[in-house]
């Protein structure tokens, strides 16, 4: 591994501050690293020869003042890029070139980093292990063989193995934070209406947001604090006073409250995550924090929710894949046949069976029985955090109730692939920020991450207890790069 | 509750997403098999619970209908699978 790809965001933009690296040679770096692991399969679509082309552009008459000087990145193949093909991992979006920039990424653009391609993830964001991407799974850094988690599995992949210093994903039930916990990285699932969904292709409107991906804390901090923006482009966008999330970084959390909720200690659970979530709350103590026991009841009803809510919007998102304005067409005897034919054809299987549970839910005569329940169950979950919120600044769980498992081992049985997201969908359903850090190492291994919940709005919060986590934690990710021949 | 093989044709329809018969059938053991999952929530009387409609608790802000993109018909159009001039191109509906 060469020296600047070992580097964390942080040190490669001082050092390119400094004068001490190009951005040539760091944008190099990571390209020459990028080429040598195809095996990961992380990229769906590559533009290195451009961005070898910007950061000597950049090189020329550098603006060092910017947050990401000339620092080369991949995003996830969720965000629209302008003239760079984006297929949300589907084959019905196979040759989508879009008009327009996504608003997270221009914000990326607009302080200096340059895009090194567009990353893997499952079809449509759907799917916890990027099983179900048109463009054939991602091997997860970690191991050969191994999920890199979903579905933002290409982004953790490409963090994990240094394929790009910091990389963004979007998480509608866990998305983000579950490939972080598979690969041993960070990743930040900020509050609902923090980062402008302008641009990125939707899957369930009420529940997507975009967030960074990083090999540290620091790194996710100075992401966040350039993607989250207020955006006139999108009507959820939330105007309220950000942070300077990297300036007032601290690791200083005495006397914060950090809830333990006893109904994430649910049944099967591996000892090793129960031991890894004590050894959480005991790291959590010694940062000066104070642990408090509270209840979240109705959190065993936040999968089922999710599974009606989210393929229900999902239904009427992916009504748009018609074979007429854009994307994959298929031929038919006439314009209903073609619109069956294109979708049967553009849709992988994960997806169209997600949209017809959406389809169901939303029915005549199941409306009320699913979808307003599920609504009204949602209600109760926030409910439940409000409450708690009563008591705590900052939750504490693990992020998965498990480590990364095989490529194949779930992929035939939905219901024990959705168990994945036990602990990262509740927020979702309740629109709060969480972060995932990795903690420890299985049996086997492989990492484990341990999730902290905020309150809305208070994402310098959690950052500032992961911070302090991770000094204590002091995680060292397990890379042997074996796919590099 | 079960779904049966009408119902995942006839959602199939609503979908518009054909599907031959071995299809069907898988689709309706998943789905099975999910909604027995999904049931879950029966157990729960949510009678006075007012439904989650936004989590952010904001109201949606005005804003002046205004043009902001003009000329775009050549953007609109070029990802399209089959087009004329400026249309879309689509199977013929009328006879």
């Amino acid at each position: 591994m060469s020296d600047i790809t070992n580097q964390s965001l942080t040190s490669l933009v001082n050092n390119i501050k400094n004068k001490k690296l190009s951005s040539e040679e760091v944008t190099q770096a990571f390209v020459d690293r990028s080429e040598k692991s195809k095996e990961l399969n992380a990229y769906i679509t590559e533009d290195f020869s451009n961005a070898i082309n910007k950061a000597k552009k950049f090189d020329q008459n550098p603006n060092l003042d910017l947050k990401l000087p000339g620092i080369p990145m991949a995003v996830k193949d969720l965000f629209c890029t302008e003239n760079i093909r984006t297929t949300a991992g589907s084959k019905i979006l196979k040759n989508f070139i879009p008009t327009y920039e996504s608003t997270v990424t221009q914000n990326i653009w607009n302080e200096g980093a340059i895009l090194l391609g567009k990353l893997n993830c499952d079809e449509f964001a759907m799917g916890s292990s990027n099983e179900t991407s048109f463009y054939g799974n991602v091997q997860n850094p970690i191991d050969n063989g191994l999920v890199p988690g979903g579905s933002s599995g290409g982004s953790a992949a490409a963090v994990s193995g240094r394929l790009t210093p910091i990389t963004i994903g979007t998480d509608t039930g866990g998305s983000i934070r579950q490939p972080a916990s598979f690969t041993g990285t960070v990743g930040l699932k900020p509050t609902y209406g923090s980062c402008s969904r302008y641009g990125i292709v939707a899957f369930a409107s009420s529940l997507d947001q975009a967030g960074p991906m990083a090999q540290n804390v620091e790194d996710c901090a100075l992401l966040q604090e350039v993607i989250s923006t207020y955006d006139k482009k999108d009507s959820t966008s939330i105007d309220f006073k950000r942070n300077d999330h990297s300036k007032e970084l601290t690791k200083n959390i005495k006397g914060k409250k950090i809830g333990i909720p006893k109904e994430y200690r649910v049944e099967g659970m591996p000892k090793e995550i129960e031991d890894l979530w004590q050894k959480g709350i005991q790291y959590a103590k010694e940062c000066g924090a104070e642990i408090i026991d509270i209840s979240l009841p109705n959190t065993t009803y936040a999968l089922p929710t999710y599974y009606i809510v989210a393929p229900a919007e999902a239904s009427s998102n992916l009504a748009r894949y018609d074979g007429v304005k854009y994307g994959f067409r298929a031929k038919g005897e006439n314009l209903i046949d073609m619109y069956e034919k294109t979708r049967s054809e553009g849709f992988g299987a994960e997806v169209q069976r997600r949209i017809m549970i959406g389809t169901y839910v939303l029915s005549s005569g199941y409306y009320d029985a699913y979808y307003l329940k599920a609504q009204k169950v949602r209600k109760l979950i926030k409910n439940d955090f409000d409450e708690a919120y009563k008591k705590v600044d900052a939750i504490l769980t693990p992020s998965t109730p498990s480590s990364a498992f095989k490529i194949g081992e779930k992929k035939d049985d939905p219901v024990s692939m959705y168990l994945n997201d036990i602990f990262t969908v509740p927020v979702n359903l309740a629109g709060l920020p969480a972060i995932s850090i990795p903690a420890g190492h299985d049996a086997s291994g492989y990492p484990l991450g341990l999730q902290i919940i905020g309150k809305a709005f208070k994402e310098q919060e959690i950052l500032n207890v992961a911070y302090a986590m991770e000094d204590k934690i002091n995680f060292k990710n397990k890379i042997t790069d074996w796919w590099i021949k | 509750m079960s779904i049966d093989l009408k119902t995942i044709k006839h959602i199939s329809k609503l979908s518009r997403i054909s599907l031959d018969e071995q299809k069907a059938e898988k689709l309706a053991s998943d789905l099975n098999s999910i909604f027995e999952f999904i049931e879950k929530l029966n157990e729960l009387n949510t009678d006075k619970v007012e439904p989650l409609t936004s989590v952010a608790e904001t109201t949606l802000k005005f804003r002046s209908d205004e043009v902001k993109s003009e000329n775009i018909r050549e953007q609109i159009i070029k990802n399209s699978p089959e087009n004329n001039e400026d249309f879309f191109v689509v199977p013929k509906v009328v006879e």
